[in-house]
């Protein structure tokens, strides 16, 4: 773990126990600046929906492989992390799961879950792998109205 | 905390409690298991109670929906009881809220099968 004022870094095995762990590590953080109960679920289950990409599509449990989770707050902004060393994955190709067609899939939500949660979400590709943003705005105060740290 | 499942029979009908966590890992292998394990014994009138259900995740939504199509092709029919807000607030975005007959009462689920 490497951490300064602002910023938490983890480095994770692809392991199921990651998963927990990323989930586990955002409610304690969100929980920790101040954010109301609902927004603590939804920081939460859009990291597990995160690390679960990053630990099984991305990484696909390879032990020589590890997954980055950062937490960063801004003070407007809870920005969080999470990287693997995956082939990528291409976005155009992940189905609407909203469709008629799709819903009785049985995969297939976990972005949508995220976007349903967060204010923003970017997927990018990287050099090593693909790189995950989720960011929730901070509302009104936090932790208590003074400046919360990580 | 892990997901754990009891059963139990009512009119015909298999009541399955669920408590716990139903997300990718045991969660969702215990779900499977359950349900295959009923239907494997010609019990297709089945009720998934989720009152103790506190946290499910897309793995366990897509588990439902595994339960809900794995029935309904071996000419049962699969339905939820009692959801937690979290539950109900999650299968409302994921518009599964209109897949699944969703039911408040136990005997009301139980009476509702053909």
């Amino acid at each position: 773990m490497a951490m300064t004022e602002q910023r938490v870094s983890y480095t994770l095995d692809s392991s199921l126990e990651t998963i927990d762990s990323a989930e586990e590590k955002a409610t304690r953080i969100a929980t920790d600046l101040g954010f109301a109960d609902d927004e603590i679920m939804q920081i939460s289950m859009a990291v597990r929906e995160g690390a679960v990409n990053a630990v099984l599509h991305g990484n696909a449990y390879a032990s020589d492989k590890k997954v980055t989770l950062a937490f960063e707050h801004s003070g407007s902004d809870l920005v969080i992390t999470i990287s693997d060393q995956g082939r990528g994955m291409d976005l155009s190709k992940i189905p609407n799961p909203l469709a008629p067609e799709n819903l009785l899939k049985t995969s297939g939500r976990g972005i949508f879950l995220m976007r349903s949660f967060m204010d923003e979400v970017e997927i990018r590709p990287t050099q090593t792998g693909t790189e995950l943003k989720l960011i929730k705005h901070v509302h009104g105060r936090t932790a208590g109205g003074k400046e919360a740290s990580l | 905390m892990s997901m754990k499942v009891s059963s139990r029979q009512v009119d015909g009908v298999t009541i399955v409690d669920c408590s716990g966590r139903i997300t990718l890992g045991e969660g969702s292998v215990i779900l499977r298991d359950t349900v295959r394990d009923l239907l494997a014994k010609g019990n297709k009138k089945i009720v998934l109670n989720l009152q103790d259900v506190n946290y499910i995740d897309s793995s366990g939504i897509g588990e439902l929906v595994s339960a809900f199509t794995t029935t309904k092709n071996q000419g049962g029919e699969l339905k939820l009881l009692n959801l937690t807000k979290k539950v109900n607030d999650l299968l409302q975005i994921t518009k599964l809220y209109t897949v699944f007959d969703v039911k408040d009462d136990e005997a009301s689920a139980v009476k509702s099968f053909k």
